[in-house]
């Protein structure tokens, strides 16, 4: 409604996506270094196509015990798609022990870490977080998370730990 | 004959939160007609509007992709499992 906006606006602005990250923990991604050293290495390694893979975990703990290197099927600069045979030994093995699928990650060389109009399209596992290495930035690659469900993006700070 | 069909979080909803169910069918194009049959809603998550099957569902069975075997003729023995799988899959808005 037009007419409730000036209500709303001011009330909007003085909550910045980064304080409403802080309030809420449950909105983290908790995520070891070397796991987040694993993909930066993943990405530079596949530049200049984009790599992808998957991380997973026991699913009551949200924690990430092992990071898959997927195979970007499409060899492409522009698109990822994990290798069909791959994705789905990834998943037996996953499912066998107990485990959820927490994060799929992929490489954008040349643009942002925040997902594409595509990359939402394309997000069929809304249960899992969807995370963006970004090389724009040769020397400073930048991680970020997301959640994608239904079209709605919503970010999730990655909790770098030990 | 029936075969057993493993779902994705995204179609368990379609089968009233079903992980799995049986199916009767000697082809995946049976297999998937039954679907639809029981439980409204498969065939327009699965298909196009072409009536093909969508490029970013993957369709397994007993681990082989039937995208390497005989498509949507893929012939099923009794007791053959079935696994859908969406795609894992993104990219640039500028190539697709
Ligand atoms: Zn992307």
């Amino acid at each position: 409604m037009e007419t409730s906006l000036p209500f709303c606006l001011p009330w909007l602005a003085g909550k910045t996506a980064a304080a409403e990250l802080k309030d809420r923990p449950e909105s983290s991604f908790p995520l070891a270094r070397r796991y987040a050293d694993e993909m930066i290495a993943h990405a530079r390694e596949e530049a200049p196509n984009e790599c992808c893979g998957i991380l997973a975990g026991p699913a009551n703990e949200g924690r990430v015990k092992k990071l898959y290197r997927g195979i970007n099927a499409e060899k492409s600069p522009v698109r990822y798609n994990i290798d069909p045979q791959q994705l789905l030994s990834i998943h037996e093995e996953t499912e066998a022990k107990g485990w959820a699928i927490l994060g799929i990650y992929h490489s954008h060389t040349h643009t942002e870490a925040s997902p594409s109009a595509t990359d939402v399209r394309l997000a069929f596992w809304p249960d899992s977080i969807y995370l963006i290495i970004s090389l724009k930035q040769p020397g400073e690659p930048v991680i970020r998370a997301f959640s994608i469900r239904d079209g709605q993006i919503e970010e999730k700070q990655v909790a770098i730990g030990g | 004959m029936a075969v057993e069909v493993r779902l994705p979080m995204i179609l368990q909803k379609v089968a009233g939160g079903a992980k799995t169910v049986k199916v009767e069918g000697k082809s995946i194009r049976e297999v998937f007609d039954n679907l639809e049959k029981n439980h409204p809603g498969f065939a327009s998550r699965l298909f196009d509007n072409e009536g093909n099957l969508n490029h970013f569902i993957m369709v397994y069975v007993n681990n082989e992709d039937i995208r390497l075997q005989r498509g949507m003729q893929t012939e099923l023995k009794d007791g053959d499992v079935i696994t859908l799988l969406p795609a894992m899959a993104g990219g640039e808005d500028c190539c697709r």
